[in-house]
């Protein structure tokens, strides 16, 4: 029973250290890192819920994290090259400031 | 403008902080408290005989909530095809040398993870395990063999993008079968769905270490700003 | 609501087609296997989608078990009238596009090669959310989509293209987090992830509650309502032409979708009050918001992305009024007319643009005559944004405007009309500049037909969905009642 809160809890904290690390750090590699921080809470949450007493574990959500990691694994790859794209040609590492880069869509 | 960013930019961390902190509070106030006894082990435990497998989490992912993973695959093969379009389909040799220490770990490692992914597989009917674990376990022998200068694909050539989507290609097939026999899709009849999760699971394995592989050896083809002669944009 | 549950796999194979046409384009991507992909996909996607839709004009709702396990350990498909609307849309939407895309990535092949099976996917991914009755396979689909989506805008390469993708990328994230910790929490609660069940046993708890709010709010973002909408216009208008229309017409529908079915069927007011009050404040503060950020427009595609945030704000009115079904009909109006009428404007802006080698719409003087067929096609799908008759925006409005006069709520009705006023503000312009002789034509580039056809069809079919409002219609009430 504690046990069990206790796993939830944690969750639940990486999950909101993970949401104020995605909106507030500017580094686009920090935001990549705080999604699967986000995404480590709620499966965390997931296992906990699944420990359920003292029956056997129940499986959907074991199976409910694992296709959440496969889809986190994949998002997470392509955004890591998405930025080495985005720093490769540009140099940028934030997003920058929506006006700012407001005049250069090209055609 | 510019002189007051900083200030800006503190303030709005401090309003992030505060509320990131504020949805702790009020998310952990509500895990404390979630019932007990709830879930779907109980249906689970129950359907288990049917599924073909013996072990509860492969039964869901490949049976009972096969769609799912279907779709997962879906996302993953996503990925490659989006890492293919930002590296103009090229894969990129590692520049540095290599290591002679890890060229020779490489080589007792290699066999080694070949033989543990294999094991996963087969082990996944009936413990924890199966195609996703495999699957990373191979696709790490294979980077691995790379990093230590044992194996390199120049390009993400035709046998690559097959072996890519094989385990897809596999599991649509199967899936779709049971409707030629006025079955459900994904609906494997109960005698034979052992042998085929297994042959998914298998063509999965395949899949995913190479899928693997190349969103590792893919994100490192684009140069980075270091090396001149990147695609100009 | 009358439900059966069916074993004609139609709903399946609104899925297993697309997927089936990614691999195919993935492993053959030649002309000729193309071809022969995309003309057995459509016609039979068709063909099953009318069979469905002969289900649910039969049955009321259909409901398929995937697997046939059922609910609440496996996965169901549901269908009803709304899914039938949305996958029609979609299906039309698609292959219009399609056929635009078959012009438009002709000289490129090595974009065309990951485009048409990121395109199928996404296609795959759209069917799946709208027939998915399971809401941890909603977020599968949602994954899909997106990964799909921002592939598809980062196809393009250039600067903006990639950083706009980003954004879109990291919101939609954040977006699927949250709702996937909602999931979790209903989970927790109640066990099930299905959707009838969930709404059968639904409580007015604390996790429900907060589970409801992570869920709704994850979406929003997703769909960009107000102020969550920053992200849009330049992703929009980033990204190659037809994905522009496909992200504008199908893309922001299908969460928002998700939280009109998660509304209506699960959500009941007890659990949730005065939180319809504040959508349908939101969507009105959007239907300004971005109506006047369109005015402030000088390229035509940011002009057209701007409009979606405006017309997306339409769809939550509905929130406020929700025990009117006028309220209903006029919301899935909305989303249905604004698709078709969107993506041909995309297609048409795209048309013109590609003349004109110039997206300003300040240079749109210069042309004359020559793309007589855009032009039109941009007036039309105008008529039916701007909520004209006989446009089908025109019932979408209306229907709203009746639901918030029965419903004593007056005040939406100012929004609505001033939101039809903005929208003829920013768009008259644009056509003022279309038709207007200037000084000096400048020299156009050629338009291939096909392009200027997928527009004008469109077009047409928003004209033709307003005048034969009747079908559609009767096929809503089977999602009502």
């Amino acid at each position: 029973m504690t046990q069990e809160i206790i796993y939830s809890i944690g969750g639940v904290l990486l999950f909101c250290i993970g949401l104020y690390g995605l909106i507030a750090c500017e580094h686009l590699f920090r935001k990549i890192l705080s999604f699967n921080i986000m995404g480590g809470g709620v499966f965390l949450f997931l296992v906990s819920i699944a420990l359920n007493g003292d029956n056997t574990p129940d499986p959907v959500p074991h199976a409910m994290v694992l296709t959440g990691i496969v889809v986190t694994v994949s998002a997470t790859a392509f955004a890591l090259a998405l930025l080495r794209r985005i720093n490769s040609g540009t140099g940028a590492e934030t997003l920058g400031r929506l006006e700012q880069d407001a005049s250069d869509l090209d055609g | 403008m510019k002189a007051d960013e900083p200030a800006e930019k503190i303030t709005q961390r401090i309003l992030t902080a505060f509320f990131a902190a504020g949805l702790a509070l009020v998310l952990a106030m509500a895990v404390t408290d979630l019932p007990e006894g709830v879930g779907l082990s109980g249906d689970a435990q129950e359907s288990l005989k049917q599924s073909g497998v013996e072990n509860s989490v492969t039964a869901v992912l490949l049976n009972f909530r096969g769609y799912d993973t279907l779709l997962e695959i879906c996302v993953l093969l996503l990925s490659v095809l989006g890492v293919m379009t930002l590296t103009n389909g090229r894969i990129r040799r590692p520049e540095y040398s290599i290591d002679p220490l890890l060229h020779v770990l490489a080589r007792v490692l290699v066999p080694l993870m070949v033989l543990v992914s294999g094991y996963l597989l087969y082990e996944g009917s009936y413990a924890p395990g199966g195609a996703f674990q495999a699957g990373a376990v191979l696709g790490s022998a294979i980077v691995l063999s790379r990093l230590a200068g044992l194996a390199a694909v120049e390009k993400f050539n035709r046998a690559f993008l097959v072996a890519a989507m094989l385990g897809f290609a596999v599991f649509l097939i199967i899936a779709v079968i049971p409707l030629a026999y006025g079955r459900n899709f994904i609906e494997y009849p109960p005698e034979y769905a052992g042998i085929l999760i297994f042959t998914i699971e298998a063509s999965l394995t395949i899949s995913i270490a190479i899928i693997l592989y190349s969103l590792f050896s893919g994100g490192s083809a684009i140069p980075s700003r270091s090396h001149p002669g990147g695609r100009k944009n | 609501m009358q439900e059966i549950i069916t074993t004609a796999p139609w709903g399946a194979l609104m899925v297993v087609i697309p997927l089936a046409a990614a691999a195919a384009s993935y492993l053959f991507p030649w002309r000729s296997a193309l071809m022969a992909a995309s003309a057995i996909a459509f016609p039979a996607a068709f063909y099953s989608l009318a069979l469905l839709a002969r289900d649910v004009w039969v049955s009321g709702a259909v409901r398929y078990r995937i697997g046939g396990w059922g609910s609440p350990l496996g996965i169901d498909l549901f269908a009803d009238g709304l899914s039938i609307l949305m996958l029609f849309m979609t299906i039309v939407v698609v292959m219009a596009a399609s056929i635009y895309s078959s012009f438009y990535f002709s000289g490129d092949v090595e974009r065309k090669r990951s485009f048409w099976p990121l395109w199928m996917f996404l296609w795959a991914g759209l069917n799946g959310v709208f027939l998915s009755g399971d809401v941890f396979n909603l977020y599968v689909t949602l994954e899909v989509m997106v990964i799909a989506s921002v592939a598809l805008i980062s196809l393009k390469g250039g600067r903006e293209a990639l950083l706009s993708g980003m954004r879109y990328f990291l919101v939609s994230v954040l977006g699927s987090l949250s709702y996937l910790m909602g999931v979790a929490m209903l989970y927790g609660s109640y066990g099930i992830l299905d959707i009838g069940a969930l709404g059968r046993t639904i409580g007015p708890d604390p996790a429900a509650q907060i589970a409801i709010v992570l869920i709704v709010t994850g979406l929003l973002a997703k769909t960009a309502l107000f102020p969550l909408h920053f992200w849009l216009p330049k992703a929009h208008a980033s990204a190659p032409v037809p994905v522009s229309a496909a992200l504008s017409a199908l893309v922001v529908k299908a969460p928002f979708y998700i939280i009109l079915r998660l509304w209506t069927d699960v959500f009941s007011h007890d659990i949730i009050s005065h939180a319809g009050l504040m959508l349908g404040v939101l969507g009105s503060v959007a239907i300004i918001w971005g109506g006047v950020m369109a005015l402030r427009q000088t390229r035509l595609k940011m002009l057209v992305a701007y409009s979606t945030v405006s017309q997306i704000g339409y769809l939550f009115l509905f929130f406020p009024m929700a025990g009117s079904s006028d309220a209903f009909l006029g919301c899935v109006y909305q989303a249905l007319s604004h698709g078709l009428a969107k993506a041909s404007m995309f297609l048409a802006a795209g048309n013109l643009i590609k003349a004109l080698g110039s997206d300003l719409i300040e240079d749109l003087r210069g042309l004359r005559q020559r793309l007589n067929i855009s032009t039109f096609a941009f007036g039309l799908a105008g008529i039916s944004l701007m909520g004209l008759p006989p446009g089908a925006g025109f019932i979408a409005k209306w229907q709203l405007l009746k639901a918030s006069i029965e419903t004593g709520q007056w005040w939406w009705a100012i929004i609505i009309v001033a939101g039809g006023l903005l929208a003829a503000g920013y768009l008259f312009p644009v056509l003022r500049n279309i038709i207007s002789q200037s000084q000096d034509p400048v020299e156009c580039a050629k338009v291939p037909f096909g392009m200027e056809a997928a527009a004008i069809v469109l077009a047409v079919l928003s004209l033709v969905l307003g005048i034969a409002a009747a079908v559609p219609l009767s096929l809503f009430r089977t999602a009502l009642l």
